[in-house]
């Protein structure tokens, strides 16, 4: 009998019965007993040395405890904040590691580097006492674009970094795409930016550091996606304090998209204030302070050049990239236009030569790290639109050239030339159904409907595949990783049958609490409301890894699904003992085990009250308790991929994109709860829309000012400028974990600007304009049609 | 710091209390009261994150001063719901996983429930509009606008 919550379930989610009645516990809804707060006073400058400190006017005004500098962190050896993934030069040097210091000792590199930390009785009392701090700047030339930030003469971010080039890497085979490109009927080639985004998860990040002196522990309350990888980075490399004395809870998170994997300063500042003050602090951030100091995301240029031959069949792809670091390499920045960008440029494509070169470069600008889908948006993106252009150069249609260049289901497992080995997936299938759903022989008539209203449409597709589950930790490893990407999962039997499960992964949205009960329920045959599941706090849960790269039902999931397997085996030996046969004799089935020879049976209820409650075990061969541990390292990463489709309509007379129309077609292998699935794609897909439409972090290019600051500034998508989205899974399973899934999380945010840009100029073809820019907002597409029309005149 | 006393209701519940005369109606009910099911999300009055009803209008909680409040009626998240008897609102977010992390839900859901005071029937056009002043970073809206058209209908009944 199929579980109605298992496997397969729409299940509705366990954890909105809190959210929707305000009853969740988000970090800043946490107040401990004395607390005080902690409010930053920050570089107003992009780049100065810092001449003196007068804190006296803020420590003489009420309720003001301390304020705390980077002269007193050096005092008390706190260390730099490390990062964690080492990219090596195309020469073999190592990457450009530059101090960073939780709090600024002589130099500020960023609008918003934190310079002091003025802590307080109240929330407003610390903010005025930080505006009452006096710091002397001496200004410095700021280098704000990446491209001008390698010039020669270039004002330097680090002294310690020449050029302000922190790698210069490569990837693939240079002389193999050489030669590739010598051999070819036609090349495209086409320049893109992939604009800086701001992540924006709705809830700013807020941290409380507690110490207790009694124990000589700190417990670091913080909006963190993984809250094992901040105790161990903050404990080993800025605190140097046990991890047996570090407790680290992430509450309820409020999103993350990435943007709350790192460890950031004010974690450790907090934590470590916390003792020297003897405070327990809280700070939560504005979301001004947000703008300027959550890790920012893309910010690529790159250069793309694609080889065909005559039948438009892809020979080799050339790629050179310009890739902004901020001012810090932030926790896993390096890998992300490196090991998770170059990786992924033969998408769904049999090229048989690739050959990409980054620049990383520091810049007078907040950290850029991963964002959704961290690497692989960018190579997606490059990739559908230089292959566009290519159709159009070629006189292809768009579907055909795609459909020449495929990877066909037959050839998997297929190893790609940027050395990824994709399991499994049957693109082209994905591509008819997407363009049957999208009707896209129909198109031409739409078009011509849409005319009559004065409006151009266009149809874009795009075709990405991720790679994600991160990861195989020897791959990982072997390509720089410092830490393991495992993950572990405790799955713990009570004497009455109700099952607490323990995840090294963590929930800011996913849903967690009920995908991973579905898993288990169907693996144990445990009623669903009797699995409880438990994450974000490094004292109950076991060492995680937490979750970013949808890992965590790929990962995760599998984790647990190997600590039900142990928790099968053992009951198998208690109910062979009970049932006085041997456990080879035990068949389990929907939470009952039987005796195949006496048909006599037991729940696996029963066996938990047995293990427990171990009157007559054979001590020697059988130990009482039910409770079992798993670490689970993947063998691979997993491959989703998918076709989307989307129309867009674009005002002649304003140079307003709408989308008419949005198609998404995904591969992610066994679905655990399709409305939860549905849910991350359309979160995806509106932060992709969002890219290609709206969204951009500006800076003055002469001051480093971040211009698009606050939300009056940036342009976040609203309901309005969103459609509703027609999304569907094919589903072709995973072959190498036990769950046959591959992840749902980053999709949207990979597959769609693409698919939108590709449409917008699809619209703008007929004018001669071949690409534009993202946002593609009504100005920068009026001014393309302006462009446009006044080249065709003169 | 001038403080002043301040008198509302609150979920049905008459509260009187001391606060900085600068206090944000938001920072009354999360700091003074423990409703933190009101969130801030933002700094412009952008977000909607913190709205709340006053004397049944939809208001941004972080744009008054508890002192504008004083002498009213507020609803908050936190009042919705009779007992465990969830408000037809809230029933629809959670039947049309209108919430991912929860963080934007509660502004949202007391949108919704205005929107429908207002207009029992919204299109989905209406209801994209209405949210002009809402963020949720998660979803992509689309939930978001299924579980308020239902939410409306079942508030007709
Ligand atoms: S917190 Fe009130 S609108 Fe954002
Ligand atoms: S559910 Fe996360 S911001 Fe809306």
């Amino acid at each position: 009998m199929a579980n109605p919550n298992g496997i397969g379930a729409s299940v509705r989610r366990v954890e909105d019965n809190r959210f929707i009645t305000g009853r969740g516990t988000y970090t800043d809804d946490i107040n401990r007993p004395g607390q005080t707060y902690g409010w930053f006073v920050r570089s107003p400058h992009a780049a100065a040395k810092i001449k003196s400190i007068n804190a006296k006017k803020a420590l003489a005004m009420p309720g003001v405890i301390a304020v705390l500098t980077g002269a007193d962190m050096a005092a008390d050896n706190i260390g730099g904040l490390p990062c964690g993934w080492l990219v090596k030069s195309k020469d073999g040097s190592p990457m450009k590691e530059p101090g960073h210091p939780p709090l600024a000792n002589d130099r500020v590199r960023h609008v918003g580097d934190q310079v002091a930390f003025v802590i307080a009785a109240t929330r407003e009392g610390a903010r005025d006492a930080a505006d009452a701090v006096e710091v002397s700047y001496e200004p410095l030339k700021a280098a704000v674009d990446a491209a001008a930030a390698l010039k020669p003469g270039a004002p330097l971010v680090h002294d310690d970094v020449p050029g302000n080039l922190c790698y210069d890497w490569e990837w693939g085979d240079k002389a193999k795409t050489d030669e590739a490109f010598k051999n070819a009927a036609h090349v495209t080639k086409l320049k893109v930016i992939n604009n800086r985004l701001v992540p924006n998860a709705i809830e700013p990040r807020a941290a409380i550091g507690e110490y207790d002196r009694a124990s000589d522990r700190y417990t670091l309350y913080t909006t963190t996606q993984n809250p094992h990888v901040i105790r161990l980075l903050m404990g080993a490399f800025v605190l140097h304090v046990p991890e047996s004395k570090l407790r680290v809870v992430a509450p309820d998170v409020g999103g993350g998209f990435g943007s709350k994997i790192f460890h950031y300063a004010e974690e450790a500042v907090v934590t470590w204030a916390a003792k020297k003050t003897g405070q327990t602090i809280k700070w939560t951030c504005d979301r001004s302070e947000s703008f300027v100091t959550d890790a920012h995301g893309r910010d690529h240029t790159t250069e793309a050049e694609l080889a065909m031959d005559k039948n438009g069949k892809f020979l080799g792809l050339r790629v050179h990239t310009i890739a902004s670091m901020g001012a810090y390499l932030s926790t896993f920045a390096s890998s992300v236009p490196t090991y998770l960008y170059a990786t992924l440029l033969a998408g769904q494509y049999s090229t048989p030569a690739i050959y990409a070169n980054v620049k990383a470069v520091f810049t007078n600008t907040v950290p850029v790290d991963a964002y959704r889908g961290a690497g692989r948006p960018e190579a997606c993106y490059i990739l559908e639109r230089i292959v566009e252009n290519a159709a159009r150069e070629m006189k292809l249609d768009k579907t055909e050239i795609r459909r020449r260049n495929l990877v066909p289901a037959a050839a998997m497992p297929y190893m790609t030339p940027v050395a990824l080995q994709y399991d499994s997936g049957n693109f082209a299938h994905n591509l008819d159904v997407g363009l049957k759903a999208a009707d896209y022989a129909g198109f031409a008539k739409r078009k011509e409907a849409s005319a009559k209203q004065g409006k151009l449409r266009g149809i874009g597709l795009s075709t990405y595949i991720e790679a994600c589950g991160i990861a195989p930790s020897a791959v990982a490893g072997a390509l720089g990783a410092r830490a393991g990407l495992y993950e572990a999962a405790e799955v713990r039997f009570h004497p009455t049958g109700t099952v607490t499960v323990f995840t090294g992964s963590h929930s800011h949205g996913q849903g967690h609490e009920t995908t991973f009960a579905q898993v288990v329920a169907t693996k144990l045959g445990v009623p669903f409301e009797n699995i409880e599941i438990v994450h974000g706090d490094t004292d109950r849960i076991p060492f995680g890894m937490g979750t970013y790269g949808s890992r965590s039902i790929a990962v995760g999931g599998v984790a647990i699904v190997e600590a039900c397997e142990k928790i099968i085996t053992k009951s198998k030996k208690i109910a062979a003992h009970v049932l006085q046969t041997t456990a080879d004799k035990i068949d389990f089935e929907d939470g009952v085990f039987k005796d195949k020879a006496s048909n006599k049976t037991m729940t696996i209820a029963e066996v938990a009250f047995t293990a427990y409650v171990p009157h007559n075990f054979p001590h020697d061969t059988l130990e009482p308790g039910l409770d079992e541990q798993a670490f689970y390292d993947p063998k691979n990463f997993t491959y989703p991929n998918g076709c989307y489709v989307c129309e867009v309509e674009i005002a002649q007379d304003t140079g307003e994109v709408s989308i008419a129309s949005f198609y998404a077609v995904d591969d992610f292998g066994k679905v655990i709860n399709p409305m939860i699935v549905e849910g991350q794609v359309h979160g995806g897909l509106g932060q992709g829309i969002g890219q290609a439409l709206l969204e951009h972090c500006v800076y003055d290019h002469q001051s480093g000012q971040l211009i698009s600051g606050s939300y009056m500034d940036y342009a976040m998508p609203r309901a309005d400028n969103l459609p509703s989205f027609n999304v569907s899974t094919t589903e072709v399973p995973c072959t190498h974990n036990v769950l046959g899934v591959k992840g749902c999380g980053e999709a949207g945010a990979i597959g769609a600007p693409a698919a939108v840009m590709n449409a917008v100029v699809d619209a703008l073809s007929n004018l001669g304009i071949n690409h534009i820019e993202m946002p593609a907002t009504s100005q920068n597409v009026w001014q393309a049609m302006q462009g446009a029309t006044k080249k065709a005149a003169d | 710091m001038s403080s002043t006393s301040v008198s509302m209701t609150v979920n049905g519940k008459s509260v009187t209390k001391e606060v900085p005369a600068r206090t944000l109606l938001v920072s009354f009910l999360r700091d003074h009261l423990g409703l933190t099911g009101t969130h801030v999300g933002c700094d412009t009055s952008q977000c909607g994150a913190c709205n709340v009803h006053i004397d049944g209008k939809c208001v941004k909680s972080c744009t008054v001063l508890a002192a504008q409040a004083d002498g009213a009626s507020v609803t908050t998240i936190e009042g919705l719901a009779k007992g465990d008897q969830l408000h037809p609102m809230q029933a629809a977010f959670k039947e049309h996983h209108a919430l991912q992390c929860g963080f934007c839900t509660p502004g949202m859901i007391m949108t919704g429930v205005a929107l429908a005071n207002e207009k029992s029937n919204p299109s989905e056009t209406e209801i994209r509009e209405y949210l002009e002043g809402n963020f949720c970073r998660c979803t992509g809206y689309h939930n978001i606008v299924k579980a308020i058209e239902t939410g409306a209908k079942a508030m007709r009944r």
